[in-house]
């Protein structure tokens, strides 16, 4: 059959899809022989992951020394990219579960690729905790299992061990959720494949088959951890943000963070998401399931979601001036007009003012500017971090410890590189497994209830067809 | 699931409206359909092959609980008992800095827990090979399956009859 193209609905898939075909345009990439474009990809990101390695491995021969932070500034440039990477890594299940709840179904689209990217995002992120331990060796401290200290258990008080319940919780949970849904999935793969391709696809279907049941406890469960999900996507960055909002550091301490956070979450996330997409779609040709529909569905998140982190912006200033506090009000003009008010500027302007262009439908659509402006948005949200925690513990309370705070090269490498983990992941998880979710998008093929009868239906089903109007 | 090999007699179909309406006959001259295969879930499919509701979202409740008391009351027995210490002159028991931990256990053992419950009762996992019917199940073709291990003629011509009635594409039998 051919999808009937709806004369009121935009239609989800475009091209007027057999499913048939949507198996052969989703699962082709990965049987052909990788494009020139995905092996110059794949080599840029692989140096980036060899100098990752490098500034990691740098870092713990050396000690973190090595990064120039001093007894005023402790937390720069790494815990910034660990906030910036878990909040790039909360638009997947965003997508996928939130999305789900909603019955927007447009999502389908654009889930697979965006949970991937999330549990990679995830991944990165983890890398700076650990590293900034100093000590990495002792990582395993962070988890209450029994010791002969005692046993000395952690402290359950700690927003930073909730960071740790947090960030595992939501790795363990999104890559069961992504990968589940991958099942059905590699089934399609692996009954296209032969030899050895089809034996190790048949190991990572887990044996599916198809079966209704199946079926239906496939969708029971995606419904539930759907459910689960979304409170939990929702409680990693809030957790996050206790990091600081629970100590009592001027600029910190304020009850505005965790909304705030979870809203710069989402914003950064979309814009990563739409990065990916853009060149996913074109490198693969794969315009007419990720649609310009979707890129402005995005696009109108993205909107949505850098005003609210512009209003946060401003009624932290307004809070700080109207608390009659001087420490709170210091650290905000300190923010805005200090040394670091550079950084403040790149946040303002890429984070708040540059959206706003999203309110032109025709900007909406528009590929090259989303994806420019996705970059914007991942420079500004970095910004974000970096004004948060560098500029507020630039200038404490105490004024002969004020300190600057400028990179090295160490760790500007192993941001880099933490790029070029991430890529890397995501290059190869394009060459393995279908970037769209095959089965889901099938499921809406028709979008409406006329579309619902084959080409032949006519002849056989006609009696039915009137009655049912 | 016994390990002998049965015969299967199987239809395809090329659209799921064909194959719920081919349950639907089925249903109606009361013929027992085996199992049913689609590329995707298939809405309005479950009722009609008699499928109870999955319970599979009750579990998830018992596990989600399961996790909530192991965190709560572990945290409590370190905090009060095993190890008590003073953190900002709060109270040994502070119970709301244990609710983080005990939300993300909650959904950890909720959704870890659903996930292996599901790959368990549906026979799945790694490395687990199910002989299928035919390879483009999984692509475009919708499959309803009878068992005709030992079957008469006379049923047999039945469902070849059924099968053709209701517009099949292919008919086939595989023995796996």
């Amino acid at each position: 059959m051919s999808a009937v193209v709806s004369p009121i609905r935009e239609p989800l898939v475009t091209g007027g899809k057999t499913y048939h075909q949507i198996t052969e345009d989703i699962c082709s990439p990965t049987e052909r022989t990788p494009s020139a474009a995905w092996v110059l990809a794949f080599i840029v990101a692989v140096t980036g992951l060899a100098l990752f390695v490098f500034g990691v491995a740098w870092t713990i021969w050396q000690g973190i020394g090595t990064w120039d932070l001093n007894r005023t500034i402790g937390w720069s440039w790494d815990i910034t990219n660990f906030v910036w990477w878990v909040g790039i890594g909360h638009a997947g299940t965003l997508i996928s579960a939130i999305l789900l709840l909603f019955r927007q179904r447009w999502r389908t689209g654009v889930n697979r690729a965006a949970e991937a990217m999330t549990i990679f995002a995830v991944i990165c992120a983890g890398q700076f905790p650990l590293i900034h331990m100093g000590r990495i060796w002792l990582a395993f401290f962070i988890f209450p299992y029994p010791n002969t200290r005692g046993p000395l258990w952690v402290n359950f008080n700690s927003p930073l061990l909730w960071d740790v319940f947090a960030i595992s919780t939501y790795f363990t949970v999104s890559l069961l959720f992504w990968y589940t849904g991958l099942v059905p999935d590699f089934a399609t793969v692996r009954d296209r494949a032969k030899g050895i391709r089809r034996k190790l696809y048949n190991f990572l279907s887990f044996g599916w088959t198809g079966s209704a049941k199946h079926w239906q406890r496939w969708e029971a469960l995606s419904l539930v951890l759907a459910g689960l999900a979304t409170p939990l996507v929702l409680s990693v960055h809030t957790i996050v943000s206790f990091d600081f909002a629970t100590s009592v550091i001027p600029g910190w301490h304020t009850t505005i963070f965790p909304p705030y956070f979870v809203a710069g979450a989402i914003f950064s996330g979309f814009a990563m998401v739409q990065t990916l997409m853009i060149m996913t779609r074109k490198i693969l040709k794969l315009e007419d399931y990720i649609t310009l529909e979707h890129i402005e569905s995005m696009n109108k998140v993205i909107l949505a979601t850098g005003t609210i982190v512009g209003v946060a912006y401003l009624t932290e200033l307004f809070i700080a001036w109207y608390s009659g506090y001087i420490y709170e009000q210091f650290a905000f003009y300190n923010r805005v007009l200090g040394p670091y008010y550079w950084s403040y500027i790149g946040m303002m302007s890429c984070n708040v003012l540059s959206p706003q262009i999203f309110w032109w439908k025709s900007l909406r659509r528009n590929v090259f500017v989303t994806f420019v402006m996705s970059i914007f948005v991942n420079i500004g949200m970095w910004f974000e971090r970096f004004v948060i925690i560098a500029t507020t513990l630039a200038r404490d309370y105490l004024p002969s410890s004020w300190s600057y705070y400028v990179p090295t090269w160490v760790e500007i490498i192993i941001f880099i590189g933490s790029l070029g983990l991430f890529f890397t992941l995501y290059l190869i998880f394009v060459r393995v497994a279908p970037v769209v979710a095959v089965a889901e998008v099938k499921s809406i093929l028709k979008a409406g209830g006329d579309q619902y009868i084959g080409p032949n239906a006519n002849k056989t089903h006609h009696g039915s067809k009137e009655a049912a109007h | 699931m016994s390990n002998q090999k049965k015969d299967i007699l199987y239809g395809l179909y090329n659209d799921e409206e064909y194959l719920l309406k081919a349950v639907d006959h089925a249903n109606a001259e009361g013929l027992e359909i085996t199992e049913v295969f689609t590329p995707f879930p298939v809405h309005g499919l479950d009722p009609k092959l008699g499928f109870a509701e999955s319970r599979l979202h009750i579990t998830g409740f018992v596990y989600g609980m399961l996790g909530t008391l192991t965190a709560f009351l572990f945290m409590t027995w370190v905090f009060t008992r095993d190890w008590p210490i003073i953190f900002g002159g709060k109270p040994y028991f502070s119970a709301p800095a244990f609710i983080p931990i005990t939300f993300e256990l909650t959904v950890l053992f909720a959704a870890v827990g659903m996930v292996v419950t599901f790959y368990i009762i549906c026979g799945l996992g790694p490395g687990v090979t199910i002989p299928t019917l035919d390879d483009r199940i999984t692509d475009d073709k919708f499959c309803i399956a009878f068992d005709v291990t030992n079957a008469e003629e006379s049923l047999t011509d039945k469902l070849k009859g059924f099968f053709s009635q209701t517009g099949a594409e292919e008919v086939n039998t595989k023995n796996i």
